[in-house]
């Protein structure tokens, strides 16, 4: 029992850290409606700086000053980044913004990298708090017992600036309607950047109270930013003490988490010290559909659409389905073109598993209005449904295929039913969840998946197991998939699913069941994305949870971006380039993630409508039929 | 024979009786309006019927069959058009899709994945943007078009699935005067023709005056008039709640 009580003050003493960086994204998505993936950024950035001052500068002074220090550049960085960036695309729609701040983790990730190096740096012990109280018979550091109490201090302090003083009024009017707001009179500019100011503060104050604790290192950003994430949607966009109440929630699931410890079910042990991944994701969804805003949130205030309305979409024109038919005819006979170098081959499998994993993702995110932030958990079950076929039942390589369809088809017929309830932001933190709830399953079930080893020796058979056979096999499968989605989206269903997205109102009073269509698209696109899986465990010959996390989601998201979401070609264009971009600039410089990083901001700044958005604008506009 | 009837529905939003007690019918063919100042229960009345909202209790039947606490599709589906009160199309499509959509999905196509949608019911479609004068910006972007003409469409994919009860929310809101009456007068000509029943919110009184085969009078969520055009011109409740007693400074003005 005191095992329990003594992990549950650990789980405290951790929620304050998520409380920090959790409040700060809050405040900043409530007034500004930017979900700042580079909030983990500023975190790991502030552990970094407190560490420097802690060692440098040493001491007391070092240590205490360093950690105020730090949470004030911190926050000026963030004004900074502000005024920079974000300010030129407030009217920009959400995904761009959501894109450009992507872009900015890569590029914090590579700065930190260069100034401080890719090793772990552990940071001194607190000066004046290096002790341990006895707490339950155990030893629990002082520092610990600090920070359990600065949290709710913090959250104090933050509800009553919030509460009584002008700032804060104009903060929560923000919230609530930030275009009556400025309709006030107030300045929006200095308002936006005073939050995002004081957002990155408690980012960089969460990350500098860290460095007694944990080492700093270049993997915070995008861990820090998942739990975030996590904390922010279950406590209620916007509402900081829904952000603590979820933070010790979440802390304190882990926390038990640990303390059961190995169970044993009549011989067959689970290890739960290992699940707390998954517990963390499933507290999550179980809170999202129960309370869809989360504990203490409150529907979203109604913010007008600023993006530019579609286009009704058009079948090829003769001069696309002749450009369709050269790029098909180039790439079938690519073997023969490129033969001297067989790497192309090799570029071109991973570009062509790349289109389809956008081209199905943009099947929900564009017409079906869905932002799915975790596509990366079809492409997953897809991978390891062939791999592990192949590795447990010895499956022939064609069978093997065919079961990475259909198990990523279940997993989305399963995620999507709850996904399709919720909207907006609150739909892609949804889908993020199961992401990482598959993830984690992977991660830690090692018995079957092989754990963070993954499964190896997934090789293609004969006749694909030379370069060229496989190729052609991957160009066949991806041309297939684009052209059936394309299909799907001319026909009857297509037409539903942005239907109930243009109006959901309207929809559901012409008989449309808007849920149904959309949960069907979401199985659909699981499916096609299944196949990219499958096809990139034979490609790769192996398969482990790396290649299946946050990151390869957000690639996608790039890559449907980058070529217009408004598009149906867009995302081939869009994953073709990203592809390459990655292998190519990945193989040139260290720095690949900043490089990659810039030319993300400098397309997002220069092309707001994507690549193909952007030629479309160029191009004539057709005229209208007689 | 009554076509709609609606049996003493209730809906109360905390302490506030929306509605209360309310009970009417429509008989078949008719053309029916419901008036009423600013809050007095209309269009929570009218979400009732077309079950965007769940009445706290009594019922409402179209033609022997109990609608309460259906969800608009299946309403819909027994043969109920609606239009909304601030329109709502499809803005990512033409004109004439749109209206191929509530005829695609009134033949029950809705998740057919392979014959392209462009296709299918266009004839019908552009038959029914004919009517509703339409035909000409059948290829255009729904979201270009004007205020009006976006009311038209909208009348348009009400009749696609042949509605024998139609439901307007106050469908000339926000138009000019002029086009007001076109509206209403084209409206009042389609479904003379088919049958149809209607049952319209409306602000302006000269349409409801001119158009309406009978008036219902809500305030304060109670039904207080039922009655031809003549006898709600002269009914005193409905003075009363439309234009005051006359008495509100009557008294200020005898003190002063």
């Amino acid at each position: 029992m005191s095992s329990f009580l003594f992990q549950a003050l650990n789980g405290l003493s951790a929620a304050s850290g998520l409380f920090f960086v959790a409040a700060g994204l809050s405040l900043i998505f409530g007034v500004t409606r930017i979900v700042n993936i580079a909030h983990g950024s500023l975190y790991m950035v502030g552990t970094y700086i407190a560490y420097s001052f802690a060692t440098v500068v040493g001491g007391m002074l070092g240590f205490w000053g360093g950690i105020i220090a730090t949470a004030i550049i911190v926050g000026i960085i963030g004004a900074v980044i502000e005024v920079l960036l974000l300010r030129r695309i407030y009217r920009a729609p959400e995904l761009f913004q959501l894109l450009a701040t992507f872009a900015l983790v890569l590029v914090i990730n590579d700065a930190t990298l260069w100034l401080w190096g890719p090793e772990d740096l552990l940071g001194p012990r607190a000066p004046g708090l290096r002790g341990a109280v006895e707490v339950l018979g155990r030893q629990l550091p002082t520092y610990d017992l600090f920070l359990i109490f600065i949290g709710p201090a913090v959250l104090i302090v933050l509800h009553f600036a919030l509460a009584r003083t002008r700032f804060g009024r104009l903060v929560r009017a923000a919230t609530q309607d930030r275009e009556m707001v400025s309709a006030l009179g107030v300045n929006q500019a200095v308002l936006f950047t005073a939050v995002f100011a004081l957002g990155s503060f408690l980012s960089g104050l969460g990350g500098a109270l860290q460095v007694a604790r944990e080492p700093a290192n270049l993997a915070m950003d995008l861990t820090v930013i998942g739990d975030a994430f996590v904390v922010v949607v279950v406590g209620g966009m916007g509402s900081i003490t829904g952000a603590y109440l979820a933070a010790v929630l979440i802390a304190e699931v882990k926390a038990l988490c640990i303390a059961i410890g190995v169970v044993d079910f009549g011989g067959f042990s689970v290890n739960f010290s290992k699940m707390t991944l998954v517990a963390e994701f499933l507290v999550m969804a179980v809170v999202l559909i129960a309370r869809p805003y989360g504990l203490l949130g409150r529907e979203q205030g109604a913010v007008r659409s600023v993006a530019e309305p579609e286009e009704p979409i058009r079948p090829a024109t003769r001069g696309l389905k002749l450009a369709g038919v050269t790029v098909l005819a180039v790439l079938i006979y690519m073997p023969l073109i490129a033969q001297d170098s067989p790497y192309v081959l090799v570029l071109g499998v991973d570009v062509l598993i790349a289109v389809l994993f956008a081209a199905s993702l943009h099947f929900i995110m564009g017409p079906g209005g869905m932002h799915s932030f975790g596509h990366a958990a079809y492409f997953g079950l897809g991978a390891y449904g062939t791999a592990l076929l192949v590795k447990w039942l010895a499956a022939p390589m064609l069978l093997g295929l065919a079961a990475a369809p259909l198990l990523a088809l279940l997993g989305a017929l399963l995620f999507g039913w709850f996904a399709v309830r919720l909207s907006g932001v609150y739909l892609a933190m949804l889908t993020l969840a199961f992401a990482q709830i598959v993830w984690a399953a992977v991660f830690q079930w090692e018995g079957l998946t092989g754990g963070s080893n993954g499964v190896v020796g997934v090789w293609p058979t004969a006749p694909f197991d030379t370069r060229e056979t496989f190729y052609l096999l991957t160009l066949a499968l991806a041309v297939i998939g684009v052209l059936l989605l394309r299909r799907f989206l001319f026909a009857p269903f297509g037409y539903a699913m942005r239907a109930g997205r243009d109006s959901p109102l309207r929809a559901e009073a012409i008989g449309i069941d808007v849920k149904r269509v959309h949960w069907l698209a979401f199985a659909i696109a699981g499916a096609v994305c299944g196949v990219g899986g499958g096809i990139f465990a034979f490609a790769k010959g192996s398969i482990s949870p790396e290649t299946i996390g946050v990151g390869r989601s957000i690639d996608g998201l790039v890559m449907v971006l980058l070529g217009g979401i408004q598009t149906l070609t867009g995302p081939i264009v869009g994953a073709s380039v990203y592809a390459t971009l990655q292998d190519t600039i990945m193989r040139q410089t260290e720095f690949w993630r900043a490089m990659l990083g810039g030319i993300i901001l400098l397309l997002v700044l220069a092309f707001p409508s994507g690549i193909v958005g952007a030629l479309a604008k160029f191009a004539p506009r057709r005229k209208d039929q007689p | 024979m009554s076509d709609l009837s609606i049996r003493s529905l209730s809906k109360a939003f905390g302490g506030v009786r929306a509605v209360n007690e309310v009970s009417f019918e429509v008989k078949r063919g008719e053309f029916l309006a419901m008036i009423g100042p600013n809050g007095a229960g209309k269009s929570t009345c009218f979400n009732m019927i077309n079950g965007q909202l769940a009445p706290d209790s009594g019922s409402i039947w179209f033609e022997e069959k109990n609608l309460t606490g259906l969800v608009p599709r299946d309403i819909w589906r027994l043969g109920v058009g609606r239009t909304f009160q601030v329109t709502a199309t499809f803005g990512s499509m033409t004109v004439a899709e749109n209206v191929q959509m509530a005829l695609i999905s009134h033949a029950g196509e809705t998740f057919r994945l392979w014959k392209p949608a462009a296709s299918r019911h266009r004839e019908r479609a552009l038959d029914l943007l004919h009517q509703v004068g339409m035909h000409e910006a059948a290829d255009r972007p729904s979201r270009e078009l004007a205020y009006g003409d976006v009311k038209r469409i909208e009348l348009a994919i009400a009749l696609a699935n042949d509605p024998r009860l139609l439901l307007m929310d106050e469908p000339t809101a926000g138009m000019a005067p002029r086009e007001r009456n076109d509206l209403i007068a084209l409206v009042k000509r389609l479904v003379v023709e088919r049958g149809i029943s209607v049952l319209f919110t409306e602000h302006s009184m000269d349409v409801v005056f001119a158009f309406a085969d009978r008036i219902i009078v809500l305030a304060r969520g109670k039904l207080i008039a039922d009655g031809n055009a003549k006898s709600i011109r002269d009914n005193p409740q409905v003075r009363e709640v439309y234009f005051g007693t006359g008495k509100t400074f009557a008294r200020a003005g005898a003190a002063t």
